[in-house]
């Protein structure tokens, strides 16, 4: 074959579904295994680049300045005090440009710009420039701002009017089927209970933080997000240019949540800061400014009604929700998005309302929809089984349906059931007492509770760029992201698996804009998608060296770098002349319509509530998952227990507490906002299922990075309720709740 | 953090010749450099006596030990008299901050930790304590974490301490270096002062004076101890309320008791009537009912801390049943 | 002013506000050593200093310069692993990756603490400890990790105690 310096582009598009995947042709034998990260290395010796560490020469730090009221106007920012302060080289606002809000994940405008106008305490208004970090947070923290005070609503409550005309958000702000009122007349057995979920912070250890630095007219943003290259978009039309000349760098992200899919007000900050100052500034959002102007997951109120006949069967589902955002903002915390399928009910009401609230912008937490409105809807069929008198797992089999109800299409795959029955087993629900409040230790009170989970699954359109060098050496490159999902090492592990090439052979760049598109982390779709467009780079490679070697590539076997045909072998690199690469693209088609693709599992979890205090410790978890194939076993064990541990601060720990004077987040940092300790974490069990799903992608994966919070919540709320008999529905469930109810000491 | 003068004194007698009220000592600093960074404190100096040579722990001649204020709290906790003798403050002691937190801050200067109140810790928020006169933002907002026992109207912070809770309940004493080069010790009952009016006051030290020790009388044998620790996760959380407890019986009657109390009130809380009602008592839930009658017969709720009063009324008997059971 | 980091001499003029987390990322460009939250409510700062785990956002550089620091850099390399580091990767006690060097310093650090035989909040018996589970957790509980690895960091601690008995 002849030297090639044109890169070949190749696309598929999910209209059809993929029967075969290559992964199970592939003789390198690396696909699913356990393998250690490829990043990790250099993680574990802290060589590995994050946003705010590039050392550039002549870097000036900014310090983001706040507001500080809830609502109103900025009369006047005294910028000649803050440059007379010792070190402040500049203090920069633009009251049109700086961002009032972060902007939601894969938009690809602006978000809501302009900062004279406050909407919510603690909203950036102006950045600090200085020599030194150490003084431009003095200055920051000293610049004297005038302000005129405005009315705003600062209290969430249901009495506020409630907005109801708002565009779908994954999910329709408003469904219904059949005659949810009819459904509960004739229903043997009904519940009609309100549950509530406070808002939540991503809480991501690296805080938000971005390096600007321009060449010309050309901007270079080394920035901590999930998704580079829509943000680079949502940079360009902030900024007013055109997106060619923006280019963002995330190679490495210290945990993003949701937190980093959008741009956030830092970014902006330091890039017009850097230009007006002709040199590079950095700007890292300080913890409380994390809290205070970032994205929180938005608060909730969730009526959760259900109708079942006498042995159970559900015949009606209501599930109307109401959440916060400011006003203007579309986003809506889409808790209901599952209720529409993961039961089966002929009549169904689920809806999403927003109230306008002077908060910080709610937008996408890990799982936004499921996360929180599963605590809703899992809680509720728990209850719905001891009004029952029935197992709760029986209650969810029973109520498992074979088709979408809601559409009336196919399910893609899925293992609710054999999930459940799997977990119960292993996790030995038998032993579990029917009757709460029943078993006690010493000053503890025992009790199991179980939960479904399910996720949607998504694929966004991504592309990849696969090239075999002549020394036979692999290079992956793409604007995807690892925000520690192992991005890095599965996008290696299924070049390796479609190539034949060993792991060590194989580099992966990611996180750079200027290489392939891809819609990067988020929304679980990440690693399916860029590993699916790897994939279709790598098939159309695996053709071209078919062709080198003169043989119908299903006829090509690859293996440790090199390729076989009979008892012939050749090393790749002498196929492939001065080098071969192709972008390989993955679109979203028919098969996401004609089929409803979602992951499943279970989690169970045995608590420990103390009698005398309320305290609750989680003694063990179990969650079984079913996400198509599995990539590689150790880094999805990782995401899961990750994400049952969000689910563990989300049931019980987490929740951002709003000034109702001011909506200010009064606990605004990580000694108050309680996510999980160490201690507050047993040793999580997590049990994968087999599973192939042809109609999600290539790859028959699914996502699964969110699947792990699904549900989790709930399993330890509802065994709250099996050791104490207490049923708190309002989360998390802190001591206060439990201890009016209490056995007397 | 504003710009200030760092100075090392050589000794303590140069340490304490800073009156200056905008002076302030750092040792281990892990409160000082936190407050700082928020403005919360803005001294002028800084004077660093970390390496001053009061970082040992010995005997007294009355059989109870001598502490330098700046042994670190890790140190301290693993001390093998202390574990022996004072479990209690041991315990309470393992119960705070973390492991890299506790092998830093010192014996001093947790003494001196300042309240946690959400609205003392944001400049953005009225404060009493930290800006006199300004008024209190926690009374009518969110309290959760704040106090139900000593309050003022002026400020209803909480001392978020666990070791101070343990030595209130072992009756130490401070001992300081006064600007004059003289030394005091000051029963650490006396040490503190209630908000009243002035809530940014909140010891009897003078500017410029140094805790150099803290002692602790010994303890009768037989002693029973315990510390409980009640907060919102398992582990690095400060206490919503806890309990210190040291008692000792004979013949099946309670001839001792000290219960000191984190979580409750503006500083570590000791109460004399919650130990008159149990002195020379037969343990019996009656018995202990009373004792927590009362800890709590000022007690005050402001709305989201309503809890505590129920919560150390429960912790209180468990501990009492625990101190006084069979099973000790 | 003159620091011992890592065995090496470094000297640089910091301000005196400066915590010696920020000497060694802003000016050392030690930068594997992770701001979190710079008020010690977080862990992902932890350093060595003088064999102890503190946390280095809540210290000033001023008052170190006669000290040891000992960084992630000065742990291991990707060539050569410290075996805690090596635990760490083995059993993927990591995600997103911006809480473990503090993870492993302070890992490092624990485990003198607990040969020395220091006790722990979860010690049933303050006279002898054994590091079970339950006690690494409670030790490890000054470092969050929101990917939560913990119970894969648990186990990688749990590997290098066995190993180094």
């Amino acid at each position: 074959m002849s030297g090639t310096s044109t890169t070949d582009r190749t696309e598929v598009t999910m209209d059809q579904p993929c029967p075969i995947s290559l992964l199970d042709k592939g003789e390198q034998g690396v696909i699913g295994r356990p393998l250690a990260r490829v990043d990790g290395p250099k993680k574990v010796t802290g060589t590995a680049t994050y946003a705010a560490e590039y050392l550039l020469a002549g870097l000036a730090h900014g310090v983001l300045v706040r507001a500080t009221i809830g609502k109103g106007r900025v009369v006047s920012i005294d910028t000649d005090a803050g440059r007379a302060m010792p070190g402040v080289i500049e203090v920069v606002t633009d009251f049109d440009t700086f961002i009032r809000v972060s902007q939601q994940g894969g938009e690809t405008g602006a978000p809501t710009q302009g900062v004279k106008d406050v909407e919510y305490f603690g909203q950036i208004i102006a950045i600090v420039v200085a020599e030194t970090f150490e003084a431009a947070r003095d200055a920051a923290q000293r610049l004297p701002v005038e302000y005129e005070q405005g009315d705003g609503a600062f209290a969430f409550s249901l009495q506020h009017p409630r907005e109801r005309d708002l565009p779908p958000n994954n999910t329709p702000a408003h469904a219904e089927q059949g005659d949810l009122d009819e459904a509960i007349r004739n229903a043997a057995v009904t519940v009609d209970v309100t549950y509530t979920t406070p808002s939540q912070n991503a809480c991501a250890m690296e805080p938000h933080a971005s390096i600007a630095t321009w060449d010309n007219d050309e901007l270079t943003l080394y920035g901590a997000y999930q998704m580079p290259s829509s943000d680079a978009q949502q940079l360009a039309k902030t900024l007013g240019m055109p997106v060619e000349k923006v280019r963002i760098v995330s190679a490495y992200v210290g945990g993003g949540f949701g937190s980093k899919l959008g741009i956030a007000p830092e970014s902006v900050a330091a890039a017009i800061a850097s230009k007006r100052l002709g040199r590079p500034v950095k700007a890292v959002m300080l913890r409380q400014q994390v809290f205070d102007a970032t994205v929180r997951r938005s608060n909730t109120s969730q009526r959760m009604r259900l109708a079942a006949d006498a042995q159970g069967r559900l015949i009606g589902i209501g599930h109307e929700t109401t959440a916060s955002n400011l006003a203007g903002e579309d986003f809506f915390e889409p808790a209901g998005i599952s209720t529409h399928f993961l039961y089966a009910a002929a009549s169904r009401l689920i809806s999403h309302d927003l109230v306008r609230l002077n908060w910080v912008l709610s937008g996408s937490m890990r799982a936004p929809g499921e996360a929180v409105g599963l605590l809703g809807l899992e809680c509720a069929m728990d209850e719905l089984a001891h009004a029952l008198k029935m197992d709760p797992i029986a209650l969810r089999c029973l109520n498992d349906p074979p088709r979408d109800p809601d559409k009336d299409i196919a399910f893609s795959s899925r293992a609710l059931t054999k999930a459940l029955e799997d977990g119960a087993r292993a996790f030995g629900w038998d032993r579990r007492h029917a009757t709460p409040a029943t078993q006690r230790e010493g000053e503890w009170l025992i009790g199991m509770g179980v939960a479904a989970a399910v996720r949607s699954n998504m694929l966004s359109e991504s592309s990849a760029k696969v090239a075999i060098r002549p020394d036979g050496r692999v290079t992956v490159s793409s604007s995807m992201t690892d925000i520690g999902t192992g991005s890095y090492t599965i996008l290696a592990q299924i070049a390796s698996e479609m190539l034949g090439v060993p792991m060590e052979h194989i580099t992966v760049a990611l996180g750079d804009t200027s290489d392939a598109t891809a819609a990067g982390s988020g929304g679980s779709w990440g690693a399916c998608s860029s590993g699916s467009a790897v994939y279709v780079a790598c098939e159309a490679l695996r053709a071209k060296l078919a062709a080198a070697m003169e043989v119908a590539p299903e006829e090509l076997r690859l293996k440790n770098g090199s390729a076989c045909v009979g008892n012939f072998s050749k090393p790749l690199g002498e196929l492939v002349g001065d080098g071969i690469e192709v972008i390989g693209t993955i679109k979203p088609g028919e098969q996401e319509k004609v089929f409803n693709q979602a992951a499943y599992g279970a989690h169970f979890a045995e608590v420990a509530v103390n009698a005398v205090t309320g305290e609750t410790r989680v003694r063990r978890m179990l969650g079984v998952f079913a996400a198509g194939r599995i990539l590689n076993e150790q880094t999805a064990r990782s995401q899961f227990l990750g994400g049952m541990t969000f689910g563990i601060g989300s049931a019980l720990t987490e929740e951002l507490i709003h000034d109702s004077r001011s909506g200010k987040i009064v606990n605004r940092d990580l000694a108050e906002y309680h996510v999980a300790v160490n201690a507050d974490v047993p040793q999580l069990e997590v049990i994968l299922l087999p599973e192939r799903d042809t109609h999600a992608n290539p790859l028959h994966a699914k996502g699964l990075g969110e699947l792990g919070i699904c549900g989790a919540g709930a399993a330890i709320a509802n065994a709250v309720y099996n050791a104490t008999g207490i049923r708190v529905r309002e989360f998390p469930i802190t001591l206060d709740k439990l201890l009016p109810f209490l056995p007397a000491t | 953090m504003k710009a200030f003068v760092y100075e090392r004194a050589e000794s303590p007698e140069a340490a304490v010749a800073h009156t200056a009220p905008t002076t302030r000592f750092i040792a281990g600093g892990t409160n000082l450099l936190d407050l700082m960074k928020l403005q919360v404190e803005t001294p002028e100096t800084l004077v660093d006596i970390s390496r001053l040579d009061l970082a040992d722990i010995e005997d007294t001649d009355e059989g109870g030990l001598r502490i330098g204020a700046l042994v670190p709290n890790s140190d301290l906790a693993a001390d093998p008299r202390v574990r022996l003798r004072y479990e209690v403050l041991s315990r309470a002691l393992l119960a705070g901050a973390s492991g890299q937190l506790r092998n830093k801050a010192t014996t001093g200067g947790n003494l001196l930790q300042r309240t946690r109140c959400y609205y003392f810790y944001d400049t953005a928020s009225p404060c009493n304590k930290r800006v006199p006169r300004t008024g209190c933002s926690a009374i009518g907002g969110f309290n959760r974490i704040l106090a139900v026992l000593g309050t003022s109207e002026h400020c209803i912070a909480t001392h978020p301490g666990d070791m101070p809770v343990a030595m209130r309940a072992l009756d130490a004493v401070v001992m300081t270096l006064r600007p004059d080069g003289r030394s005091r010790r000051i029963s650490i009952h006396e040490l503190y002062r209630l908000p009243g009016n002035t809530p940014h006051v909140e010891t009897v030290l003078e500017p410029g004076e140094l805790i150099t020790h803290v002692e602790l009388p010994p303890l009768p044998a037989g002693v029973r101890q315990l510390y409980r620790k009640v907060r919102d996760r398992a582990s690095y959380a400060f206490a919503l309320v806890s309990v210190a407890g040291v008692l000792t019986m004979e013949d099946g009657r309670i001839t001792t008791a000290a219960l000191a109390f984190g979580g409750l009130g503006p500083m570590p809380w000791r109460d004399s009537a919650v130990e008159a009602a149990l002195m020379g008592q037969r343990p019996s839930p009656a018995v202990f009912e009373a004792a927590a009658d009362a800890l709590l017969r000022h007690a005050k709720g402001q709305g989201s801390n309503d809890f505590k009063i129920p919560l150390i009324r429960r912790t209180l008997i468990a501990c009492l049943h625990e101190l006084t059971g069979d099973t000790q | 002013m003159k620091f011992t980091i890592n065995g090496h001499t470094h000297h640089a003029e910091p301000d005196v506000r400066t915590s010696v987390l920020d000497l060694l990322r802003e000016h050392l460009g030690l930068t594997g050593s992770k701001k979190g939250c710079d008020h010690g409510q977080c862990g992902a700062c932890t350093v060595l200093i003088n064999g102890r785990r503190v946390n280095s956002c809540l210290t000033l550089a001023v008052m170190h310069q006669e000290d040891d620091i000992v960084t992630i850099e000065g742990l291991g390399s990707v060539d050569e692993l410290h075996p805690m580091q090596a635990a760490f990767l083995a059993h993927d006690g990591f995600q997103c990756g911006y809480c473990t060097p503090g993870q492993i310093c302070s890992a490092v650090g624990m485990l003198d603490e607990a040969r020395k035989g220091w006790p722990s909040h979860v010690s049933a018996d303050l006279q002898a400890v054994a590091l079970t589970g339950s006690e690494i957790s409670e030790r490890m509980s000054g470092n969050i990790c929101r990917c939560s690895a913990y119970p894969h960091i648990v186990e990688a601690i749990a590997e290098v105690a066995r190993e180094s008995e």
